[in-house]
C-alpha cells in the first residue's frame, strides 16, 4: 500500500521524515506504523527541536540516582531514602477541555511518579490564564480558569495527593493559550525503585488498569502544533480521566511491585500502548511483541491503529518474570483491577503488534524512541516588540499604586484556588502557622519516619523571559532556590517545564536556546541539577505567541521542625533586609508588576541578577534559619520591596521602616531586584554577623509595629487597607 | 486500645488514622479490608475520608453494602463505638447509622481549610475530654458536607444532646452549622472536620486529639 502525502502530512510528519522511516524500515510502513511513528516522532514525544540544546543542562549530581530518560528523576535524600519528582505540561488538552484537561494532567505526572515505585505526598501547579477582564475573552478566560482548577482539585482531591503550594499568572500572552503545568513529588526506599525496562526475554507483558477507548488518539501530536479556530473540533482528542481508576492502580501496583514479580514498569501516557511498549523494549535493548486482540477495550471494532494510538487514561503496562504472573494478578484482583497478558518479551528488538496472529506493525524499537530527527533549528535574536527606553513614569499616590498590586491577579491571595485543594491528605504537608495553609515562601512536605522535610518551589515569569530569556531564566532558578532558602532549606536538584511558541520560527527557537542556557548556566551555579522535565512547543493561538515561559520546579532538604512563617509575630522586632537594597535604573522596572499594573506597559529589561551575591544571600538566609534567628522571614519578588512588607504584615504585625536610598520612591519601593529577603528578628546584630560573613548587606530598616505600614514619608496605611484589596480580589473578579 | 480502620477503595485518609492512633494518640490500630466481616477484635471502628468507590452515585452509597459495613452495623448494634470521619460520616448517614445527609457544599466548591468548631456536647464517648462550648480548630477537606435533615430529626438531635460538634462559621451550609453527630446510642460519631489531621503541631492544630483521648477514658473505664 502506498500512502499519500496528504497522510503523510496529517500526522504532522514532514516528507523527508517519511523518507526516514522508510529507510529505517527497508519499506513503505503500514497505516498502522505511519500512526506509530507519527506519535514517537512527534514534537511532544521526541523532543526533536530541543534535544541538541538540552544536553547542555546539568543533570548530575552525588545525589542523583536517576537523571533524565526515565519516568521521573531521582534524588537520594539519605537514610536510605529518596524522592522522584518532575513537572509536565497539558497545556493544549486544557485550553479545549479545561476540566478534563487539567484533571488528566495532574494523573500523568502521577503515573510518573509511582510507575517508578514512588508514592506520590506532593503536588504543585503552575497555571496561567488570559486576562479576566478582558472585554473580549474574558469570559472564557474565567471558565478556563475555573475549570482548570477544579479538574485539578477532582484529581488530586480523589486521588489522595495533597496539592501545596503552586503559582497563577494573569497575562494577555495567554489568552488564547492557557499553560497548566503540573508537578508531582513521590517518596520510596532506594531499593524500592523500579524502571520501565521489558528484560527477560520470554516474559510475559501485562496490561493493567482501564480498557482502552477511542479517547486521547492523536493527544501528542495535537500538542505539537498551534492552535487554530479549529481547535475546539479536537475535543475528542482529550482524554478523560477517573481518579478513582488511578488511586486503584496507585496501590495495586505499589503492592504488585511488592511481591517481587515485577522486572518492569511503565504508564501508558503520551502515545499509549505504542510510547510504553517501545520505550520499555528500547531502554532494556529487548523486542516486545503484543497482540492487540487481548488489550481490553471499551468499545467495539477498534481498529489497530486506533488502539496502539489511544492516550485512554489510567493504564499501566508490566513486565513480569514468567510463571509469576499469578501473583500480580491476585494483586490487581484485590484491587478490582482487570488484568491480560498481551505479549511477551523478545529478543529482536522489534515492536511486533499482531491483530489475531497477523502482523499489523513491525518497527526496530529504538528506531521509534531514540532514532527520531533530531534538529537544530535555525535561531536568530528573541523576539522583541517593545521598547528598551523607559516610558515616563511617577507616582502621585504610592500607597495607591500598592495597593493596585496588591489587589493584581499576579499578586493577590489565591486562596479561592489552593482552598478547592486538599493540600493536607496524608498529612506530611507542613502548615504554616500564620497563614494557616501550606507553605510560606516554599511548601514543606514532611517525610515521615525520617527526620527530613523536602521543601519545594515552582516559579516561572513570562514577563523577564519575553524581555531576556536568557537573563529571565536565570532569575526564575535564583527565585525558587531563594524561596527553598527562606524557609531554611538547601536546594538540591531541579525539573523544568520549558512553554514556549512555534520553533520552527526562528526568533521563537532563539527564545527557546537562550532560556535553555541561561537555565544551564543558574543550576550548575546553583547545584541543582535538572532531573527530567517537559518541553511544550507550539503554543500559539493564530500565529501569536505566549510569552516564552519556562517554569522551574526546585526542591530542597531540611531537617523536620517547626517552620519559619512568612509573616511578622510580634511588635518590637527588628526588621532586616538582607541582601540590602538592591538597585534597579528605570530600564531594569520594564518586567515588574509595577509596570504592568501601574504603567500598563512592558518594557526594557528584566532586573540585574549577580548570580554570586545571590548565592551568599541564600546561604547567609540558611544559616540564618539554622541558628533559630528568623522569627519570619519572606523574600522579595513580584512586586518588589512594597509587597513583601505588605504581605509580611498580612497577620497584623506591621512594620515602621526607613528605607536610606537614593533612588526615586516608585523605584525603591517596587523595583524587582533579586538576592533580598525580609528576616525580623529579636536579634539583629548575630543575624547582620552571619550576613557580613557571607559578604552581604544585610542594613536594620525598621521595627515591627501593631496595625500599620509605614515607609519614609512615603506609605502609610493600616494593614485591612492592604490585607482587605489583597485577600478579596481574585474572588471578586470571579464572582 | 484498639482500633479498626477501615479501608474502602477509594479511602485516601485511612493512613492518616492510622498514624494519628498509633503515632499520636499511642494506640493500637490496625487495617480493615472492605470485602471481609472479620473486625480483628477492634475495639473501636474508624470509616475515615476519601472517596470510597469513587463515591460515584452518591458519596458512602455503594459502601454502605460492603460486606465490612455489615459487620460495622452489628458492632454498633452491640454498642461499640464506632467514628465516621469525612467519607466516613457520609457513609454512615447512607448506611442509615445516623440521621440525614450530607448535600453538596453551598459554596459549590471543594473546601480545605482548618474551621473553629464549638463542643456541642460532651456527653458521648468521643467529646468527654472537652467541655462544653470549647472552641477547638480542626480542618475540613470536603465537596459535600452540607447537613440536611428535616425538621422533626433536627429537634430530635437538639432535644437529645446529639449534636456533637457545630462549626463557629458555617463553611458548607450546613442545618444548624451542624459539623458532627451522635447516634440515639450515643456509641456513633459522625463529623465532616477530621480530627485525625489535628493531631500535632505541625499539622497546625492538636485539638482532634481530644477525641482519641475522649475514647481512650471512656474504654478504660467502661
Amino acid at each position: 500500500m502506498k500512502l499519500t502525502p496528504a497522510e503523510v502530512s496529517a500526522h504532522r510528519l514532514t516528507w523527508s521524515e517519511y523518507e526516514k522511516i522508510v529507510a529505517l524500515l527497508g519499506r513503505e510502513p503500514t497505516f498502522t506504523e505511519l500512526g506509530i511513528f507519527g506519535v514517537m516522532w512527534s514534537e511532544h514525544c521526541s523532543y526533536k527541536s530541543s534535544k541538541i540544546h538540552l544536553k547542555k543542562l546539568p543533570t548530575r549530581s552525588k545525589l542523583v540516582l536517576v537523571g533524565p530518560g526515565e519516568n521521573a528523576g531521582i534524588i537520594d535524600i539519605g537514610g536510605g531514602v529518596a524522592i522522584a519528582f518532575k513537572i509536565e505540561s497539558h497545556n493544549h488538552p486544557s485550553f479545549i477541555e479545561p476540566f478534563q484537561g487539567a484533571a488528566t494532567g495532574v494523573g500523568g505526572i502521577l503515573r510518573d511518579i509511582f510507575t517508578m515505585g514512588a508514592r506520590p505526598i506532593a503536588v504543585m501547579d503552575a497555571i496561567r490564564f488570559g486576562r479576566l477582564d478582558d472585554k473580549e475573552t474574558g469570559a472564557r478566560n474565567k471558565r478556563i480558569l475555573q475549570g482548570v482548577v477544579s479538574g485539578i482539585a477532582h484529581y488530586g482531591n480523589c486521588f489522595g495527593v495533597p496539592t501545596v503550594g503552586g503559582e497563577c499568572v494573569f497575562e494577555a500572552s495567554y489568552d488564547g493559550n492557557p499553560l497548566v503545568n503540573v508537578f508531582a513529588l513521590g517518596v520510596f526506599r532506594h531499593d524500592e525503585i523500579f524502571f520501565g525496562r521489558a528484560t527477560g526475554v520470554g516474559n510475559p507483558v501485562i496490561y493493567v488498569g482501564a480498557k482502552t477507548g477511542r479517547d486521547g488518539i492523536h493527544g501528542a501530536s495535537m500538542a505539537s502544533e498551534e492552535f487554530s479556530e479549529e481547535s475546539k473540533d479536537k475535543r475528542p482528542n482529550v482524554q478523560v480521566g477517573d481518579p478513582f481508576m488511578e488511586k486503584l492502580l496507585l496501590e495495586a501496583c505499589l503492592e504488585a511491585m511488592k511481591t517481587g514479580a515485577v522486572v518492569g514498569i511503565q504508564d501508558m501516557g503520551a502515545a499509549g500502548l505504542t510510547c510504553s511498549t517501545c520505550e520499555m523494549g528500547s531502554r532494556a535493548g529487548t523486542g516486545i511483541e503484543i497482540d492487540l486482540m487481548h488489550v481490553p477495550q471499551r468499545e467495539t471494532g477498534m481498529t489497530p491503529y486506533e488502539i496502539m494510538l489511544s492516550e485512554s487514561q489510567e493504564r499501566m503496562l508490566l513486565v513480569t518474570e514468567k510463571g509469576r504472573e499469578r501473583e500480580v494478578f491476585d494483586v490487581f484482583r484485590k484491587w478490582g483491577l482487570d488484568a491480560a497478558v498481551i505479549g511477551s518479551v523478545t529478543d529482536d528488538a522489534l515492536l511486533r503488534v499482531k491483530d489475531r496472529g497477523a502482523v499489523v506493525a513491525e518497527i526496530s524499537n529504538r528506531a521509534l524512541a531514540d532514532e527520531a530527527p533530531v534538529y537544530n533549528r535555525p535561531h536568530t535574536k528573541p523576539a522583541r516588540r517593545v521598547a528598551l527606553d523607559a516610558p515616563a513614569f511617577g507616582s502621585s499616590d504610592l500607597a495607591g499604586d500598592l495597593r493596585k498590586i496588591l489587589a493584581s491577579g499576579d499578586v493577590c491571595s489565591k486562596h479561592w484556588i489552593w482552598e478547592q485543594y486538599d493540600w493536607m491528605v496524608r498529612t506530611n504537608t507542613i502548615v504554616d502557622p500564620d497563614g494557616r495553609g501550606p507553605g510560606g515562601d516554599a511548601a514543606i512536605v514532611r517525610i515521615k519516619e525520617t527526620d527530613t522535610s523536602v521543601a519545594m518551589s515552582l516559579d516561572g515569569n513570562g514577563r523577564y523571559c519575553y524581555l531576556d530569556p536568557r537573563e529571565g531564566a536565570k532569575l526564575i532558578v535564583a527565585e525558587c532556590c531563594r524561596n527553598i532558602s527562606t524557609v531554611g532549606a538547601t536546594p538540591i536538584a531541579a525539573t523544568n517545564n520549558l512553554n514556549f511558541g512555534n520553533p520552527e520560527k526562528p526568533e521563537i527557537m532563539a527564545q527557546l536556546v537562550e532560556a535553555i542556557e541561561g537555565m544551564a548556566e543558574a543550576c550548575s551555579f546553583f547545584e541543582t541539577p535538572i532531573t527530567g522535565g517537559n518541553v511544550s512547543l507550539y503554543n500559539e493561538t493564530l500565529g501569536e505567541a505566549i510569552f516564552p515561559t519556562p517554569v522551574m520546579g526546585i526542591v530542597g532538604l531540611l531537617k523536620t521542625a517547626t517552620p519559619i512563617p512568612s509573616r511578622f509575630r510580634n511588635a518590637g522586632r527588628t526588621v532586616i533586609l538582607l541582601g540590602g537594597l538592591g538597585d534597579s535604573d528605570e530600564v531594569r522596572m520594564g518586567g515588574t508588576q509595577f509596570a504592568k499594573v501601574v504603567v500598563g506597559a512592558l518594557w526594557g529589561l528584566p532586573p540585574k541578577l549577580d548570580l554570586h551575591y545571590e548565592k551568599g544571600v541564600q546561604a547567609a538566609m540558611r544559616e540564618i534559619a539554622q541558628a533559630g534567628l528568623a522569627e519570619s522571614a519572606h523574600d522579595l519578588s513580584d512586586g518588589g520591596f512594597a509587597v513583601a512588607l505588605a504581605e509580611c504584615s498580612f497577620g497584623g504585625i506591621g512594620a515602621h521602616v526607613t528605607l536610606d536610598t537614593p533612588l526615586r520612591p516608585a523605584v525603591a519601593l517596587f523595583h524587582e531586584g533579586p538576592s533580598r529577603i525580609l528576616v525580623s528578628t529579636t536579634d539583629a546584630a548575630a543575624v547582620q554577623a552571619i550576613a557580613a560573613r557571607h559578604g552581604v548587606d544585610a542594613p536594620a530598616i525598621g521595627v515591627t509595629v501593631e496595625g500599620r505600614v509605614t515607609v519614609n514619608g512615603w506609605i502609610d496605611a493600616t494593614i485591612d487597607s492592604l490585607y482587605l484589596p489583597w485577600k478579596n480580589s481574585l474572588e471578586e473578579a470571579l464572582a | 486500645m484498639k482500633f479498626g480502620v477501615v479501608v474502602f477503595p477509594g479511602s485516601n485518609c485511612d493512613h492518616d488514622a492510622w498514624y494519628a492512633v498509633t503515632r499520636n494518640a499511642g494506640q493500637q490500630a490496625e487495617f480493615l479490608w472492605h470485602d471481609s466481616t472479620d473486625l480483628a477484635q477492634s475495639d473501636a471502628i474508624i470509616l475515615p475520608g476519601g472517596f470510597s468507590y469513587g463515591d460515584y452515585l452518591r458519596c458512602g452509597a455503594i459502601a454502605r453494602f460492603s460486606p465490612v459495613m455489615q459487620a460495622v452495623k452489628k458492632f454498633a448494634q452491640e454498642g461499640g463505638p464506632v467514628m465516621g470521619f469525612c467519607n466516613g460520616f457520609q457513609i454512615l448517614c447512607e448506611a442509615g447509622m445516623l440521621p440525614g445527609a450530607l448535600l453538596r457544599n453551598a459554596g459549590l466548591k471543594f473546601v480545605c481549610k482548618p474551621v473553629e468548631l464549638e463542643v456541642a456536647t460532651t456527653d458521648s464517648p468521643f467529646t468527654n475530654a472537652f467541655s462544653k462550648h470549647q472552641r477547638l480548630t480542626m480542618p475540613i477537606a470536603h465537596g459535600e458536607g452540607n447537613y440536611q435533615a428535616d425538621d422533626r430529626t433536627l429537634e430530635a438531635l437538639e432535644a437529645e444532646d446529639r449534636i456533637a460538634f457545630r462549626y463557629v462559621d458555617n463553611p458548607n451550609g450546613s442545618m444548624r452549622a451542624i459539623a458532627g453527630i451522635l447516634s440515639d446510642g450515643r456509641n456513633v460519631l459522625g463529623m465532616m472536620p477530621h480530627p485525625e489531621r489535628a493531631t500535632e503541631p505541625s499539622m497546625g492544630s492538636s485539638d482532634g486529639l481530644g477525641v482519641f483521648h475522649s475514647l481512650v477514658g471512656a474504654f478504660a473505664t467502661r
